[in-house]
């Protein structure tokens, strides 16, 4: 090849940058410019194969890539520039790394020649977003950018997902090279364990057929494997009652009768109780969060331990278990099912049975998800409930953080993995709305609900802006109590009712507020009105609806494990608060 | 309990900081590390001391292997093995006992002076017990500086450690 051939053949980092992304089959491109980004930008101009779409922070960016993750299954992918647009992304980084989401954020950086000078805009972002990636990459030459790209995505996608950031100094992106996007990509330092180790899934089966008082846990390694339907065959052919993390949620029906409800700090009195008193456990891509756990020294004290996960670093890392296995949840699930239903062993269908009444019988004594259904006051409960009914299982469901994202998980019936999006581990209030402009752009048809509380939507607000210009018709369900709900909850029950900073004073009218970035705002005060105008609001197919419905400022998100106290000291809502 | 662990990873920019930065941000501990590219300069070796529980340890190493940058891994400590530092030690010995004492002491510790004026400079090298024996040995000298390099470590007969 000639040097003029080899010359035209050359195209700028940046276009290498976008045919990557095209050749990952990327949609949407979440971003912000800046200074560092101006020639990824340019070319971004010059093309129409990746949409950008224009945050207003970029938190925002990475919220929204997150969403679209979660709910498509494939990575999200964000574009943010240098300095204060990487520090913006990162609490949306370690919000998908927490919660173990495909996400590709590229950002800009300084150009080479500056990077260490502490240049206009420049930031360590390599160092800083280390404890919250997957992994990261600095480019340090337009050579090796595809390389690098295919690199970041099959990291991000394979094993337990997570975030991977790929830096890119402002040169490297006006350097040319030739565009060659490697099909596959081989690493000799990172191969994920697919198949469980068979011996230990045979072992597994054995236990499993000889539980009395089994329970299935899984979390959302199950929606990561998109293993739902093998979870469901496994559940069903057992008869073993099943419960669901708040990652889970969705996997398994929420309105089949083995579904006994999410479990943990805030689960049902009769899950937790059935965790305290198994005698197998059946733990599926789920981790043994504190918040599941509660007090490790006395979680599942007399329990065999069965733990199918990809990430061998997740097990036994709090819970010690008896037989861990290490795989992808469908590869294992699917060899489980063909072992249980080769063999002539069945569940002892008497010890189940007797099972299955005490779990009923828990049940119907401590009804521990009741609430005031009289007040006079909206209760947020009753809204979800309301929701749930309406929409049947058929809509996308993000939320916020704290007690509504908690009514949300305990009132709302999922059917269908990917369709509840929320910040699980990391908790990060202002996730919602950002993360339903993922979603609603994934599935323009869908309907999309944001539940939110007049705190959490104030953290990414702004976001209401990009719904308006790219014509996201989200329904934001914003459940306002005036309060940080779930701070103000453990203020009373642990500080004496002492409530810290947890009122949010001077409230903007939520309602005008959303109409004047020209959206459809209501306002909602009586019980009697709430289905009715729910009805109104999912029926505008076209806008976003923002419902400000002002509930009862005292509810609280019962039953609840407190943090360190362990599944059997659950505290239940005050009798005198059910009238 | 005390482990030795030795790593095979990409030597590239920042794998350092990576395994570093997970000993810090899981809070466990780092006795010693050591580094450098080996035979194939695309790989470095590091080894780590560190100290935990079972349960820490079993944590640690799922945790190295974790890495991306990680390619490989052993607990030398779960087999015979070899462990060998480094040290270089400057003593002042303005006189001639003094100077008598310390070669004395070399030659006991199978050490060398590698550098001779007011000061002797002595390399040694052996298991860290016996680097702080000979440094307990000087009790009686003015040591001006210590330079230690921290452990390697390599498993005995076929216990091997490569790609």
């Amino acid at each position: 090849m000639n040097e003029d051939a080899n010359e035209a053949d050359q195209i700028t980092g940046a276009n290498i940058l976008i045919n990557s992304l095209v050749a990952e089959d990327v949609k949407f491109l979440f971003g912000y410019p800046g200074g560092a980004v101006l020639h990824i930008y340019d070319a971004l101009f010059q093309q129409n194969k990746v949409q950008h779409i224009l945050v207003r922070h970029e938190q925002g960016a990475t919220h929204a890539a997150d969403g679209y993750a979660r709910a498509t299954g494939k990575p999200g992918v964000a574009l943010v520039t240098s300095g204060p647009g990487a520090t913006n992304a990162i609490t949306g980084i370690a919000t998908a790394y927490m919660d173990s989401i495909p996400m590709i954020v590229i950002t800009g950086q300084v150009s080479s020649a500056l990077i260490g000078n502490d240049a206009f805009q420049e930031v360590d972002s390599i160092g800083i977003s280390r404890p919250c990636v997957k992994h990261n990459f600095l480019v340090k030459d337009v050579n090796e950018l595809a390389t690098t790209i295919k690199k970041a995505f099959y990291i991000a996608t394979t094993g337990r997902p997570g975030p991977v950031i790929i830096d890119i100094p402002k040169d490297i992106t006006a350097h040319k090279a030739v565009f060659e996007y490697p099909e596959t990509i081989q690493m000799r330092s990172y191969k994920p364990v697919l198949n469980g180790h068979m011996g230990q899934i045979r072992r597994a089966a054995e236990l499993i057929l000889s539980a009395k008082r089994p329970v299935i846990y899984t979390g959302g390694g199950v929606i990561m494997a998109n293993a739902s339907k093998e979870l469901i065959e496994f559940t069903r052919l057992l008869g073993f009652p099943i419960t669901q993390t708040l990652m889970g949620l969705g996997s398994y029906p929420a309105n089949d009768p083995l579904f006994i409800g999410m479990l943990g700090m805030h689960g049902a009195y009769e899950t937790n109780t059935a965790m305290h008193q198994a005698d197998v456990l059946i733990a599926i891509g789920a981790r043994f969060d504190d918040r599941v756990t509660g007090d490790l020294e006395q979680f599942c004290p007399n329990t065999k331990i069965i733990h199918i996960d990809i990430d061998p670093a997740s097990i036994s890392k709090t819970v010690t278990v008896d037989i861990p296995i290490v795989g992808t949840v469908d590869r294992v699930l699917t060899a489980l099912i063909n072992i249980i239903k080769e063999t002539d062993k069945k569940p002892d269908a008497n010890a189940l049975a007797a099972w299955w009444q005490q779990i009923k019988t828990w049940k119907q004594e401590k009804k521990s998800l009741a609430y005031n259904r009289n007040s006079d006051r909206i209760k947020p409960q009753f809204v979800i409930e309301k929701l749930s009914e309406l929409t049947k299982g058929e809509i996308f469901v993000t939320s916020d953080v704290g007690q509504h994202q908690m009514f949300v998980a305990q009132f709302y019936q999922f059917l269908q993995p990917r369709r509840w999006i929320n910040s699980g581990g990391l908790g990060t209030m202002g996730f919602g709305l950002p993360a339903a402009m993922g979603v609603q752009l994934a599935y323009p048809d869908d309907t999309v609900v944001c539940v939110t509380g007049e705190a959490s939507i104030q953290m990414c607000i702004q976001e209401l802006s990009t719904c308006k210009q790219f014509d996201l018709p989200i329904k934001i369900i914003n459940l306002n109590n005036g309060y940080m709900g779930m701070v103000r909850q453990w203020q009373e029950m642990f500080y004496e009712n002492r409530c810290s900073h947890s009122y949010v004073d001077s409230l903007p009218d939520f309602m005008r507020l959303a109409e004047s970035y020209g959206h459809v705002g209501m306002k909602v005060e009586k019980p009697s009105d709430v289905e009715a105008a729910l009805k109104e609001a999912l029926a505008i197919k076209d806008k976003l609806v923002f419902m400000d419905i002002i509930i009862d400022p005292t509810e609280n998100v019962y039953p609840m494990v407190a943090a360190g106290k362990s599944h059997n000291e659950m505290v239940l809502r005050p009798e005198g608060e059910l009238a | 309990m005390r482990h030795t662990i030795s790593l095979l990873l990409e030597n590239e920019s920042g794998a350092l900081s990576r395994v570093a930065g997970l000993f810090s941000a899981r809070g466990y501990n780092i006795e010693s590390l050591t580094v450098a590219a080996t035979e194939d300069p695309t790989v470095s070796r590091m080894t780590l001391v560190t100290r935990g529980s079972d349960h820490i340890i079993e944590q640690i190493t799922k945790q190295l292997n974790k890495l991306v940058d990680v390619i490989k891994l052993i607990d030398l400590t779960e087999g015979v093995h070899i462990e060998r530092e480094l040290m270089l030690v400057k003593i002042n010995v303005p006189t001639s006992n003094q100077r008598e004492e310390v070669k004395r002491l070399v030659d006991i510790f199978r050490g060398k002076i590698i550098d001779v004026n007011h000061n002797y400079t002595v390399e040694l090298t052996g298991t860290s017990k016996k680097l702080n024996a000979f440094i307990k040995a000087l009790e009686n000298m003015k040591i001006l500086e210590v330079v230690r390099s921290g452990i390697l470590g390599i498993g005995r007969g076929d216990i091997n450690l490569h790609l």
